[in-house]
């Protein structure tokens, strides 16, 4: 599985080197989540699969949507037409398509990494030993909830004052 | 199939933070910045997943799911302060914010605190 790490990190440093000199955000959000699709294939490999599905849903997908409005918000007129940006990110993840086919077309990808957790594992650690900290996180999430509510309160009524 | 070695993962992960790291140091957008501490804060996931897969144990993955926890309250928080400083001052230049301390409308602002 060397191959399929070594492509999955290299196209995780090139995105995100490609990232980080991006002058437009949306370009940017574009590298970040392949990136993040990259480092989910390095997640796998290393034999955490459930992660690596969460990395895309949550990070991927949830987090990345919260950017993309606020960027959204911050003024329609600042969205860029879509110009040739397409194109490097869709290289990138033709490379990652290509690495799921390979790996899919060896047809041993059956547990194949040295040591796999399975999610089974991770929920019975979850609520089991860490359940104090499950319940930590919760309460985070509620005080991100509560702090995000309450700042957009504030911004709407800063807009309608002017 | 040879497995990994994890110095290898540890590397990635470190050169994944360090680049976040020049992200947020070199960016002045602030939109930038915040992408860029995700970066950071994604390379820190992929060590403690490296770390459980190493020792194969449930442990990493589940402080990646504490961090990923994380980085959702932080984002929501810091994107909603985004959104707050956008409003107020029209502009994302994190340089803008010194600026803006000495703003004839800060008094204004605290004294709507309640």
């Amino acid at each position: 599985m060397n191959v399929a790490f070594a492509l999955g990190a290299v196209v995780a440093v090139a995105a995100t080197i490609l990232m980080i000199t991006r002058k437009n955000p949306v370009h940017a959000l574009l590298y970040f989540v392949v990136s993040l699709l990259a480092s989910a294939v390095v997640m796998f490999v290393l034999g955490a699969a459930f992660v690596a599905a969460l990395e895309v849903i949550v990070y991927a997908g949830a987090i990345m949507v919260l950017f993309v409005f606020v960027i959204m918000l911050i003024g329609p007129e600042r969205i860029p037409i879509p110009g040739k940006a397409w194109i490097g990110p869709s290289i990138l993840s033709l490379v990652l398509l290509a690495e799921v086919g390979w790996v899919l077309a060896q047809g041993s990808f059956t547990g194949q990494p040295a040591v796999e957790v399975t999610p089974k594992q991770v929920g019975m650690a979850l609520f089991g030993p860490y359940i104090l900290g499950a319940e930590v996180a919760a309460f985070l999430l509620l005080a991100g909830l509560v702090g995000a509510f309450h700042l957009g309160r504030r911004a709407v009524q800063d807009e309608r004052k002017k | 199939m040879a497995s990994i070695p994890y110095e290898l993962g540890l590397l990635l992960a470190g050169v994944l933070f360090a680049i976040g790291g020049v992200g947020v140091i070199t960016r002045r957008n602030l939109l930038m910045i915040l992408l860029c501490v995700e970066v950071m804060l994604n390379a820190a996931g992929l060590a403690f997943i490296v770390g459980g897969s190493r020792w194969g144990q449930a442990d990493g993955q589940v402080m990646f799911i504490f961090l990923i926890s994380m980085a959702a309250a932080e984002v929501a928080v810091g994107l909603a302060l985004l959104l707050l400083h956008f409003g107020r001052s029209r502009t994302l230049d994190a340089d803008a914010l010194k600026a803006s301390e000495r703003s004839p409308s800060a008094p204004e602002a605290v004294g709507d605190e309640r």
